[in-house]
């Protein structure tokens, strides 16, 4: 990777410098509604340290909000413990800020209002909060607009105002929680360029960034240090420093590498990471619990065609990377419908390339009908619940089964909500492969109509 | 425009006509002055049981006074304390289910049937003045009110976006910051309208019960109540309709003047990411809005507020962050909690045991004609829900098609369900007595009369809400009326008619209480019902009847709502949610 002297990030003199917050074993358990308790976040060790912008990279659902809610004192460790400055985070005077998702403005209150809330409730004086609220409105960009109500605003000006929020209180760590991900394309790279810029000026007192993102060129474009977050429980897969100047170009040869690289560790959830340069991460902890079920990636099985006929195309392999761009896709939208393709074993990942295999290339080829087959035959392969469920259906006599079955059982390995989306990805897929129906209004599963169904005959027989 | 400091209210600017409006303000500060030592000297003064009321029209002013003064104080007092109960309960997981599962019994219980205890319990209370009946009256309507009210701001508090009270946390806003600028404005909308059903249902309790008989005692205050039901004792006409204008009057004008101000002004609580283009407008709040004194409750409430902020950021509470699960993670519990559990848990078991105790002089008739007056009732509730529904659909659904139809009809339906139907009930009863008809007609008009404009209100929202691409499809593809009518609007509407039907169930057990007993110049109506024992114990002050017929229509409004509103409620949000 590329050696230069770094102008604006992390100067490197300093590694040993004391934390700003150190958290310690940290893990954090959810209570299902049942009595099911499950893990979000295995324990792991993770500091921030002054002068560097941190991404933390993952999967949807790996836990990145809820690390970033435990390192803000948000949320408290089910165990460890979170240091600021050395002490217990919950009885230190914490100095920090969030940017969210969802910008979290109040609508009833102008922009300008907004703003002052956080100087409010540190009880400065009114003269004192609307000078300083209005200089932070000057510097992201927002003057004149102080009397607005933040639904008279667009997206990108929204998120402006949720910066100036979060910088009016001069935090010494600024978190953000996928503050980019609601914003259309353009707007967002505009906005992280001006954030690089103000942080390169140091026009913001911030000691150091924390940033949630599952977007993996915006880690490499903001980041002097990332973090990958494993998912089932969330755990540390790798932790390393980005080493290329500032600005960064996208196309540049080091860029897309390191884009690359964390693909390869994304796309391959199993296998530990092949290099990673610092390989401090704590002691990586996977489940106790015995997994038995896969987590579904939530792809329509249309994706999949169409991107196994891209492929076919291309010559049956081709840079995942490129792939996203020849499909017009942010990277993301397009990673559950390789893991999707994958698991069907419909194709392989190699190097972060994705290589058809012989039952893809078969399914590619296909006309519907024939497809419907062939994704039945694999889905019932390789997927364990949709198995369970098409069994459960053929042994019943009536040939139904309550959703609620599955979903306990579920539960024991998915957060709630997880459980629901895996149901509704599990739903989608037998629908089209023809395995099963669903009834949304008794929510139960039924076989379908059996007439050109020679497979689930035999079993009739009792 | 000058945007230097957008936030100063300039001085100048928009003063067109304020001199009016001004004066208007301090005149009215001076009646409120006026009215505050009128009422305490009645109230302080001597009790009187039955104050004699006087047919004049002219002595109308002063009754409808003292109506809306019981009104206004009960209201106040709901919503004090339904926000105190709401926020309680929100934020204290021990408590919670108990507290909320309080407010769903409560809610259903008809409060009509607990007037005579309380009125009694009141008067013993504060001895020696007019006050002790007043409170009685005035906590019955509070009974009546505050449930909805309070569920409404527990579950704004409930669902208050995580991220937008994650911010107040990491941001380290005092209880006092997070109540004034999170809770309260995202809970305003659903406390206004509550209020609207609230104050409805409160006029038509305060109309009924102004004026009773307990036992050999008669109890009678000045009010608008009273003066409709003695003029409907002594035949009079002409008193009777301007006492029905005056209620109506009072209906339309806190309409006009209080709640489209009020709907208009808590537009901007909505939660919404974009500003929608329809709002409701009032001309009333843009006049308060270019008063210059409109300027003056928020200046003074900054003086008062600023120290306080100053004060709040000093404590050790708003230095550190707060996490949202502390409550889960500290199960601590506290001695003095549990003992206070302990005796509250022995104090219900005892009163619970006493009340059980006083029903053993109910004799086996008795409960066989309560049964049998269960039924009745019962009967009665739901065939005045199927008439409203079987009317108000058809025409609910042909207004909401028809914007501008709509536009006018909606608001209107709105007063009709604030008009208490109470104070039609006289005139009702003589119109149907001449042609024949008895109470039991009566008595289910009566329930039509409170509660079909709440279904004719929300089918007409219903209609409004089915996307029009939908209907342009529909008539595409040639439904027949048939098709229309269950592929497209029944299952529309349906989320918004459950709505409606739930609002209207619950008035109609409340009306049948009074519905089933009148007393008429001369005689007294009655018609088999649990609201006529009801009404029947209330006179003859036989209190174990009382209860056990509270008890039964207790627990058949709980039964309705466990089986089927709820169900028919959880069908409408899963199966039939238009998204459009
Ligand atoms: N309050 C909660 N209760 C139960 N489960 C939760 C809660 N918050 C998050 N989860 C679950 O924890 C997992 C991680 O969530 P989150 O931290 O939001 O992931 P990410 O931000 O990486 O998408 C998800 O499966 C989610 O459903
Ligand atoms: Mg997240």
């Amino acid at each position: 990777m590329q050696e230069t002297v770094i102008p604006t990030a992390a100067p490197n003199p300093a590694p040993v410098s004391e934390a700003i917050i150190r958290a310690e074993k940290i893990e954090k358990y959810y209570a299902q509604p049942s009595q099911n308790r499950i893990q979000v976040i295995s324990a792991t060790d993770l500091k921030i340290v002054p002068g560097e912008i941190l991404a933390l990279l993952g999967p949807s659902g790996s836990g990145k909000s809820t690390m970033l809610r435990m390192l803000s004192g948000l949320s408290t460790p089910t165990a460890g413990q979170v240091y600021w400055h050395e002490k217990p985070i919950a009885d230190a005077e914490i100095n920090v800020s969030i940017v969210f998702q969802s910008f979290a403005l109040f609508p009833w209150l102008t922009v300008l209002e907004n703003v002052e809330a956080p100087l409010q409730a540190r009880g400065v004086s009114p003269d004192e909060r609307r000078e300083r609220s209005m200089k932070m409105l000057d510097t992201v960009g927002l003057d004149g607009f102080e009397a607005a109500y933040p639904k008279e605003l667009s997206g990108g000006m929204k998120q402006r105002v949720g910066f100036a929020r979060a910088l009016v209180v001069e935090p010494e760590v600024l978190f953000m929680d996928e503050p980019f991900s609601a914003l259309d394309v353009l707007t967002a790279e505009n906005l992280r360029s001006e954030l690089l810029e103000l942080w390169a000026n140091k026009t913001m007192p911030t000691k150091a960034v924390f940033l949630v993102t599952h977007n993996i060129e915006e880690a490499v474009l903001l980041a002097d240090r990332i973090i990958v977050l494993g998912r089932n429980p969330g755990h540390i897969r790798t932790d390393f420093r980005v080493q290329l100047a500032q600005p960064r170009d996208r196309k540049s040869e080091p860029f897309t590498q390191l884009v690359d690289y964390i693909y390869k560790v994304l796309t391959k959830p199993d296998v530990a990471p092949a290099e990673a340069p610092d390989p401090q991460a704590g002691p990586r902890i996977r489940d106790q619990r015995q997994m038995h079920y896969q987590m579904l990636p939530h792809a329509r099985p249309g994706g999949m065609a169409g991107l196994l006929e891209l492929l076919l195309d291309k010559g049956g392999r081709d840079d995942i990377y490129r792939l996203a761009e020849d499909l017009a896709f942010e990277i993301d939208d397009l990673l559950p419908i390789v893991d999707a393709a994958q698991l069907l074993g419909f194709l392989n990942i190699e190097e972060g390339d994705a290589a058809i295999t012989e039952s893809g290339t078969e399914f590619a080829n296909s006309e519907i009908l024939r497809q419907k087959e062939l994704f039945r035959d694999a889905a019932v392969e390789h997927v364990l619940l949709l198995r369970q469920i098409r069994r459960a259906l053929e042994s019943k006599s009536d040939h139904t089964v309550p959703e609620d079955f599955f979903l306990d059982m579920l539960d024991e390995q998915f957060s709630e909500e997880e459980c629901l989306r895996q149901m509704e990805t599990a739903v989608a897929w037998g629908r089209y492969a023809e395995l099963f129906d669903f009834d949304a209004g008794r929510r139960r599963f039924v076989l379908p109509d059996m007439q050109d169904e020679d497979a689930a005959a035999s079993e009739d027989a009792k | 425009m000058n945007l230097q400091h957008p936030l100063a209210r300039s001085p100048v600017t928009g003063r067109t006509r304020p001199f009016i409006i001004d004066l208007a303000v301090a005149a009215c500060a001076l009646a409120i002055f006026f009215a505050i030592i009128r009422t305490g000297v009645y109230w302080m003064g001597r009790p009187v049981t039955v104050v004699p009321i006087s047919n004049a029209i002219g002595a109308l002013p002063v009754y409808a006074f003292y109506s809306i003064v019981r009104m206004s104080i009960a209201y106040l007092l709901s919503l004090i304390f339904a926000i105190t109960y709401g926020y309680v309960a929100a934020y204290n997981p021990r408590v919670e289910p108990w507290m909320v599962a309080v407010l769903d019994i409560l809610q259903s219980i008809p409060v009509l049937s607990f007037l005579p205890p309380v009125v009694l319990a009141m008067v013993a209370l504060v001895p020696g003045h007019q006050m002790g009946i007043e409170m009685g009256v005035i906590l019955l309507i509070f009974t009546g009110q505050v449930w909805n009210l309070a569920f409404s701001f527990y579950s704004s508090l409930k669902s208050i976006p995580k991220e937008m009270v994650e911010a107040s946390r990491v941001y380290r806003y005092s209880a006092w910051q997070r109540f004034w600028q999170l809770e309260m404005p995202y809970a305003t909308i659903g406390l206004i309208w509550n209020s609207i059903v609230s104050v409805a249902g409160g006029w038509f309790a305060l109309i009924a019960c102004e004026m009773f008989t307990m036992g050999d005692r008669n109890f009678q205050l000045p009010g608008l109540g009273s003066y409709l039901q003695t003029a409907t004792a002594s035949g009079d006409i002409r008193a009777l309709l301007s006492g029905i204008a005056a209620v109506i009057l009072i209906v339309v004008a806190t309409d006009q003047l209080i709640w489209r101000p009020l709907i208009a002004w808590s537009d901007k609580f909505k939660f919404e990411q974009v500003e929608s283009a329809d709002r409701i407008a009032s001309p009333i709040l843009e006049l308060l809005r270019r008063s210059t004194l409109s300027a003056i409750p928020g200046r003074i409430f900054a003086h008062v507020e600023e120290p306080i902020y100053r004060r709040m950021a000093r404590t050790k509470e708003c230095q550190v962050v707060h996490p949202l699960d502390e409550g889960e993670i500290r199960g601590k519990s506290s001695a003095g909690l549990w003992v206070l559990a302990v005796a509250a848990s022995g104090a219900v078991c005892w009163g619970a045991a006493q009340a059980i105790f006083m029903l053993k002089t109910v004799t086996w008739p008795d409960l066989r004609l309560l049964l049998e007056g269960a039924a009745a009732t019962f009967l009665r509730v739901n065939v005045s829900l199927l008439i409203s529904a079987a009317w108000t659909v058809p025409v609910g659904v042909a207004i909401g098609f028809n914007p501008k139809l709509a536009r006018i009809v909606q608001p209107l339906a709105q007063i009709l369900a604030s008009v208490p139907a109470t104070a039609f009930f006289p005139i009702l009863l003589i119109g149907l007595i001449q042609i024949g008809g008895g109470l039991g007609i009566g008595s289910i008009a009566l329930m039509l009369l409170g509660t079909q404009w709440y279904i004719l209100f929300n089918v007409i929202a219903g209609a409004i809400s089915i996307p029009s691409d939908l209907r342009e499809v529909a008539s595409l593809y040639r439904f027949t009326r048939w098709q229309r009518w269950t592929k497209l609007i029944l299952p529309g509407i349906f989320p918004y008619l459950i709505t409606g039907m739930v609002t209207a169930s619950g008035g109609a057990w409340n009306a049948s209480v009074f519905a089933e007993y009148f007393h008429m110049p001369g005689r007294t109506l009655e018609t088999i019902g649990l609201g006529a024992q009801i009404d029947a114990a209330t006179a003859s002050g036989r209190f174990p009847i009382l209860l056990l017929a509270t008890i039964l229509i207790s627990l058949m409004v709980v039964t309705m709502n466990r089986l089927v509103w709820r169900r028919l409620y959880r069908l409408a949000e899963t199966r039939y949610k238009l998204e459009g």
